[in-house]
């Protein structure tokens, strides 16, 4: 309707000019997407008196330290704590690494059946493994690792999504010359992937870590059944906190923050590269 | 094929040679070229053997027997597990919650992720600041999420019952009626992800070239249409991927329902099962009852269920992907 010049600048203005209530909206989701966290440092920080109080109070008090204390005398939360750095640490390092070197040889090497045997990589993005465990808790009964670490971290030690997530990124971040190059001068293949490749697709390595990382320290279903209650992850750890006849929410949940605090810091620190990196996956997949 | 095999000899001496016998380095070094890729890609074809195919194939082994966890001598019953499902009114109604579940969550996810990065792409000011915020509950865990939003939904003292009654509605027992129960672990799903898939279609929204935008706009297209007609078809093939990976995360939905129980630690979502899903069904056969051979049953028809959906989502992608008009 409204006669428009074809100034560009005009109509970059008019495509691209954010309303003050796009700021609110964005502010109140925001909020929203912190309550529960604060909700649970709130409780985590007071007595359960409060939790029977019509309008609960909206600033913390004094007893997080207390109910903390509280959460290491009643689960191993130290030991939980280790596990899940061990479990996570380990599970991150090995994903990252056979995913690098499988992605490498689907997109700078030729062997025979390749391309067959990409396409059942990517096939198998679709088998959900939880529907997976009844055999694999028998084959870890039968071998002697379920109680283990061992036992939830061999499942995880490589992943289809990193396969194909380090295959996408290398196809373009290697150049071939590179590679011919080196061959030319008598590098063995794994040198050529460790000093031209690994070096090429550190930013896709980083991101996939952090992902593999998170998805592995906040894993429950498979720990919970694999592993016992005496050896357990910190979400392990968190659901038996929980059991009980009588539920003590501030110790429940001064456990759920304690547990929140590492994630939440890494969150932060490297939301930045996360984003960029969902947003990666979802133009390329 | 391969680069060594087309290296030029240093000396041409050695091209006169009739058949130079390949020393050991380039021996090696042509077995090196030959066998690297096998092992390069072998790790996750051992562990995909491990934790994939094997489970799924011995699942479909143990399905076929009476199979008590600790029992060494099971019984071979065939397909008396399945027979059993099929007139299992627990199973059907653990299929009914998963599916109502799933459908409360995705549905109003879609459309508010879709207007979340609608927001996003407005061109405002600390875009990755937003962004991050957005996507903040994403790194949250599930069990520390569970018990949060069971308290805060918990029948007597929770904070939206308490908020409920302020505002002079009466409150509801989030646990114990089915429909209340779905919508409240719906909303913590919805919590979690809604951020997520709003970062996936923003990618989406800006791949869309912006001359047509700004050809519509000439033509007077104010915003709402701009969005229909333009945004809208071409965000097809994402919103499709997003609700296949959601359908897929939906149907195997456990940690959320386990966690709102009343009774910590059970597995029956709820008094009356009016929140238990598949996976939990699963669960509790498995490693509350013992029942191994029935619960690979389950494990199976879910598997196909899965399958199914995924096959009907697939085909709809196809041909959806082949309308013109999205360029790659």
């Amino acid at each position: 309707m409204t006669a428009l010049t074809g100034n560009p600048r005009a109509l970059a203005g008019r495509l691209g000019k954010p309303r003050k209530a796009t700021y609110w909206v964005l502010a109140v989701f925001v909020l929203g997407s912190l309550f529960p966290f604060y909700w649970s440092f709130l409780v985590a920080s007071r007595d359960n008196g409060m939790l029977t109080e019509r309008v609960p109070p909206l600033l913390p008090g004094g007893n997080f330290f207390a109910n903390a204390a509280r959460v290491f005398d009643t689960v191993p939360f130290w030991k939980a704590l280790a596990n899940s750095v061990i479990v996570s640490g380990t599970v991150t390092l090995t994903t990252v690494l056979f995913s690098s070197l499988a992605g490498f040889a689907f997109a700078k090497l030729r062997f025979r059946g390749r391309n067959g045997l990409f396409v059942f990589i990517v096939v198998t993005l679709a088998v959900p493994t939880q529907l997976g465990i009844i055999p694999l808790f028998i084959a870890m009964s039968k071998l002697g690792w379920a109680g283990g670490l061992q036992a939830v971290i061999v499942p995880n030690l490589v992943t289809a999504f990193g396969v194909f997530w380090m295959r996408q990124y290398t196809v373009d971040a290697v150049p071939h010359e590179l590679i011919e190059a080196a061959r030319v001068d008598g590098c063995s293949m794994i040198r050529i992937f460790w000093n031209v490749c690994l070096p090429a697709v550190r930013p896709a390595a980083a991101i996939l870590a952090m992902f593999t990382f998170m998805m592995s320290w906040n894993d429950f279903l498979w720990p919970l059944v694999v592993l016992d209650v005496g050896n357990p992850t910190v979400q392990v750890a968190l659901e038996k906190l929980q059991s009980g006849y009588y539920v003590d929410y501030s110790l429940v949940l001064a456990g759920t923050t304690l547990a929140a605090i590492p994630i939440l810091i890494v969150f932060l620190l490297l939301g930045r590269q996360i984003v960029a990196g969902i947003m990666q996956g979802a133009v390329k997949g | 094929m391969t680069v060594a095999g087309k290296i030029a000899p240093e000396h041409p001496a050695e091209v006169r040679r009739p058949a130079p016998r390949p020393g050991f380095r380039d021996r090696l070094a042509r077995w090196d070229v030959k066998v690297s890729p096998y092992l390069y890609v072998a790790p996750f074809f051992i562990v995909f053997g491990i934790v994939g195919l094997f489970p799924l194939l011995y699942t479909a082994y143990v399905s076929l027997f009476h199979w008590k966890a600790g029992d060494d001598d099971p019984d071979f019953i065939g397909l008396d597990n399945f027979k059993e499902l099929f007139a299992d009114a627990q199973f059907w109604h653990a299929l009914e919650n998963t599916v109502s579940i799933f459908l409360l969550s995705s549905v109003p996810q879609l459309i508010i992720a879709v207007g979340l990065a609608a927001l996003l792409t407005t061109g405002i000011r600390g875009a990755t600041g937003w962004r991050v915020g957005v996507l903040l509950p994403y790194a949250a865990s599930l069990v520390a999420l569970g018990i949060i939003f069971a308290n805060l939904f918990g029948p007597k003292y929770g904070l939206v019952n308490g908020l409920l009654q302020t505002v002079g509605l009466s409150p509801v027992d989030w646990q114990a009626n089915r429909l209340a129960s779905h919508v409240a672990i719906a909303i913590m799903v919805n919590w979690r992800w809604t951020g997520y898939n709003a970062l996936i279609v923003l990618a989406a929204m800006q791949a869309i070239p912006r001359e047509l935008h700004e050809a519509a706009l000439i033509d007077g297209a104010g915003p709402a249409r701009r969005f229909r007609h333009i945004t809208l078809p071409l965000l097809k093939p994402t919103l499709i991927f997003v609700t296949i990976t959601s359908t897929i995360g939906g149907l195997q939905i456990f940690t959320e329902p386990k966690l709102f129980d009343a009774m910590p630690g059970s597995n029956n979502g709820g008094s009356t099962h009016q929140f238990q899903t598949v996976t939990l069904y699963l669960y509790q056969t498995a490693f509350e009852n013992f029942d191994l051979g029935y619960a690979s049953a389950i494990a199976w028809l879910l598997f196909l269920i899965i399958v199914l959906i995924a096959l009907v989502n697939y085909l709809l992608t196809g041909r959806l992907a082949r309308t013109p008009g999205r360029k790659k």
